[in-house]
């Protein structure tokens, strides 16, 4: 039976051939554009602005005021990239000068969820008034919910200035 | 598989009817002659889906009031990946939409298919094309550029002279003759949120009475049997839709589209020009003055636009075949004509911008440097560090990147180095620089100031600035004056100079400052026309 095949028969296996490739040409079309426009759409919201930042440092304070294992909550002014403006806002740190010298200035948030903490001048510590996280001096999890430690600014100590830079976040709790 | 998803279909149509829908839709019958001279209304309809994909993603970066419109936009195109494309598919894509859009209509025209019954298809269709100019005119505003903002004054005071209505067009265009913020947010208004709505609206409309009439058949169609519109002519209309989309997506990569400085109206120079699509109305008005000003601003321009909504009313007879329809394409020939030499003319009497542009759609840190520092760019250039260094990207060079250098080296060692490489690092295949202790200065403040963050945006620094600031080095113009917060305070500060003084006033300054400026100490300086040009068009760009 198969062998056997009326004249009609070729032309319409030629007609749904090309039936066939008007629909294969409609899909592909369609695709190509869509990753064309839909790719770049993706990168375009979802990669990170080149933001031409320079790393600014600024001066907060004197670093021979300080005494040793006794925190200090210093405020000032820095420059923040919002998009394409650039903000001039306020901004705290917990400064701490340790028992071997070195200077370690916190940021003001509690790494739980980011509530401002203080620090408890009678019991040691610092303590977040939302969900009660505890940090040690050394910004160290004490108790509480907060996952890591305090979050630290870069320092840099030029004499007796002490100069911070970006706040960089801690490492889930080692 | 197979039956489970002809089940899921089945079950999903019964509720919603979207199967019978499509299918409805798709197994449209068509008459034997459509082909490929109908894919024009389809490239248009897509067209306008790119634009409203591309104007939703450039809004979610953009903050629609004069001046941070423009530094939002900035952001857009130097700091967000993929930014300039989008502004790119969305600039030319408008001019490509108005192509198309005139294409269709002139196609309806040549063929007579707005005749009995399509006399609301065709009319529907011209209210589209004005739509689409809509666009145009209030979107050029957006970018609050010099451009933009002359542009649309030219506009607003043309509206204004409407007979009977100016003053309210006037008051509805956002106040009293000045383009400012009110104006600025009635076209944005207008653009993202009353135009589009606006137009799906009347494409669902043009689409619901095409299918409704049905496409007009060609004389002779009546004797061959009909088509159906899925999938042949479904796929040359894709085929049409993807050649205008490449050459689209081709368009916006390669052809940059700039952006001039921010909209400045106290700047009396700039010469404001409408986009190309305008240039004819633009053309039009010069040929009338005076009191008949309005017969080219307005008159001319109505009796246009009512006579293609009138169309179909002027030419009621018989259709007939496309060839056979002199008189049509006569017609489309003479607008054709009109049309580019209008256009042809407004651009030859364009004058030349006496100023160099400055495109501010690329990173601007140049701007930033002091003179010393952009002429050790000149130097940079003309010695061809490049040739042996890289700057941050493609590292695979014989010597060290130069963008990390500034962090371990100072210029003491830098200037040493230079002259004589191998002393300072041993076995260093480098060959000595024969510039002059200050050229040797310039280039290590210039290579102080580089870091892997600005190394492409410095380069951007255009030749006028880096052939002014080796004038203005040479001629020590430091020593007197302030610029970037460098040199010295005895004469004014140079930043800021375009807002206070003209071009000539600066150059003339050069030859004899005394005669210009009374008591002024500076020294007659004498320049080559090349230097002079240089260096003012240097100190013209430096920011305020």
């Amino acid at each position: 039976m198969g062998d056997v095949r009326t004249s009609a028969e070729p032309r319409e296996a030629e007609g749904t051939t090309r039936r066939s490739f008007y629909i294969g040409a409609i899909y592909g079309i369609w695709g190509i554009i869509s990753a064309a426009l839909g790719l770049p759409a993706i990168a375009y919201l979802l990669l990170p602005p080149k933001v031409r930042k320079e790393n600014e440092w600024i001066e907060i304070g004197d670093v021979s005021k300080l005494a040793p294992d006794s925190p200090v909550e210093i405020t000032f002014r820095r420059n923040r990239v919002d998009g394409w403006k650039i903000l001039s806002e306020k901004s705290t740190a917990w400064v701490v000068k340790q028992a071997n010298n070195q200077v370690v200035a916190f940021g003001p948030q509690c790494t739980h969820l980011g509530c401002a903490y203080h620090w408890e001048e009678n019991k040691n510590e610092f303590l977040c008034p939302c969900h009660s996280s505890v940090f040690a001096v050394d910004g160290k999890v004490v108790s509480g919910p907060a996952p890591r430690p305090l979050d630290r600014y870069q320092t840099k100590i030029q004499g007796t200035r002490l100069l911070i830079g970006p706040l960089d976040k801690s490492e889930q709790k080692a | 598989m197979k039956r489970h998803w002809e089940r899921a279909a089945g079950w999903l149509d019964h509720r919603t009817g979207i199967q019978t829908a499509v299918r409805q839709f798709l197994y449209e019958e068509i008459p034997a002659s459509s082909g490929w001279h109908q894919v024009f209304g389809s490239v248009a309809v897509f067209l306008f889906l790119v634009q409203a994909f591309t104007g939703a993603l450039l809004a979610f970066n953009y903050a629609p009031t004069p001046g941070d419109a423009y530094n939002s936009l900035r952001y857009i195109l130097t700091e967000l990946t993929g930014g300039r494309l989008m502004r790119g598919l969305h600039h030319w894509g408008a001019s490509m939409m108005i192509v198309v859009v005139v294409l269709h209509m002139v196609q309806v025209f040549l063929y007579g298919a707005y005749k009995k019954p399509r006399e609301a298809t065709w009319m529907v269709g011209v209210v589209l094309l004005l739509l689409t100019l809509a666009y145009g005119l209030t979107g050029y505003l957006l970018p609050w550029d010099n451009r933009a903002y002359w542009g649309t004054v030219v506009t607003t005071q043309i509206a204004g002279q409407a007979p009977v209505l100016g003053p309210y067009l006037t008051r509805l265009l956002g106040g009293g003759g000045a383009v400012g913020v009110v104006t600025f947010a009635r076209f944005y208004g207008m653009h993202v949120l009353l135009l589009p709505p606006a137009t799906l609206l009347l494409i669902a409309v043009h689409v619901y009475l095409v299918r409704k009439h049905g496409v007009a058949p060609a004389p002779g169609d009546e004797l061959l049997p009909n088509k159906q519109f899925y999938p042949r002519q479904v796929f040359m209309d894709t085929v049409a839709i993807f050649a205008a989309f490449a050459v689209l997506f081709a368009t916006a990569v390669v052809v940059r589209v700039p952006l001039e400085q921010l909209a400045d109206p106290t700047d009396t120079t700039y010469i404001p020009r409408p986009e190309w699509y305008f240039l004819f109305l633009f053309q039009t008005l010069k040929l009338f003055s005076g009191p008949l000003e309005i017969v080219g601003s307005v008159v001319l321009p109505g009796m246009a636009v009512l006579a293609l909504i009138l169309a179909p009313f002027l030419d009621r007879g018989q259709m007939v075949k496309v060839t056979r329809r002199t008189v049509a394409s006569t017609f489309v020939a003479l607008a054709a004509i009109g049309w580019t030499g209008l256009t042809a003319r407004a651009v030859m009497t364009t004058p030349q911008a006496s100023e160099v542009e400055i495109d501010y759609s690329a990173p601007t840190d140049w701007m930033q440097l002091s003179p010393e520092e952009m002429a050790g760019v000149a130097y940079f250039r003309e010695e061809n560090c490049v040739s042996c260094h890289s700057t941050g990207e493609g590292g695979a060079k014989i010597g060290p990147d130069l963008t990390s250098t500034s962090i371990h080296k100072d210029a003491a060692w830098m200037i040493q180095h230079f002259k004589r490489p191998a002393a300072m690092r041993p076995g260093s295949s480098m060959p000595p620089i024969q510039l002059s202790d200050a050229q040797l200065n310039s280039l290590a403040a210039f290579l102080l100031k580089l870091n892997p963050d600005n190394a492409t945006a410095l380069g951007n620094a255009p030749e006028f600035a880096t052939e002014g600031a080796l004038v203005y080095q040479a001629n020590h113009c430091g020593s007197c004056h302030l610029v970037n917060g460098v040199g010295m305070k005895v004469g004014p500060p140079l930043n800021g100079l375009s807002k206070r003084r003209s071009r000539s006033w600066v150059e003339e300054h050069f030859a004899d400052p005394e005669t210009l400026s009374p008591g002024s100490i500076m020294p007659r300086v004498k320049l080559s026309t090349k230097d002079m040009e240089n260096l003012t068009t240097y100190l013209f760009a430096l920011p305020e």
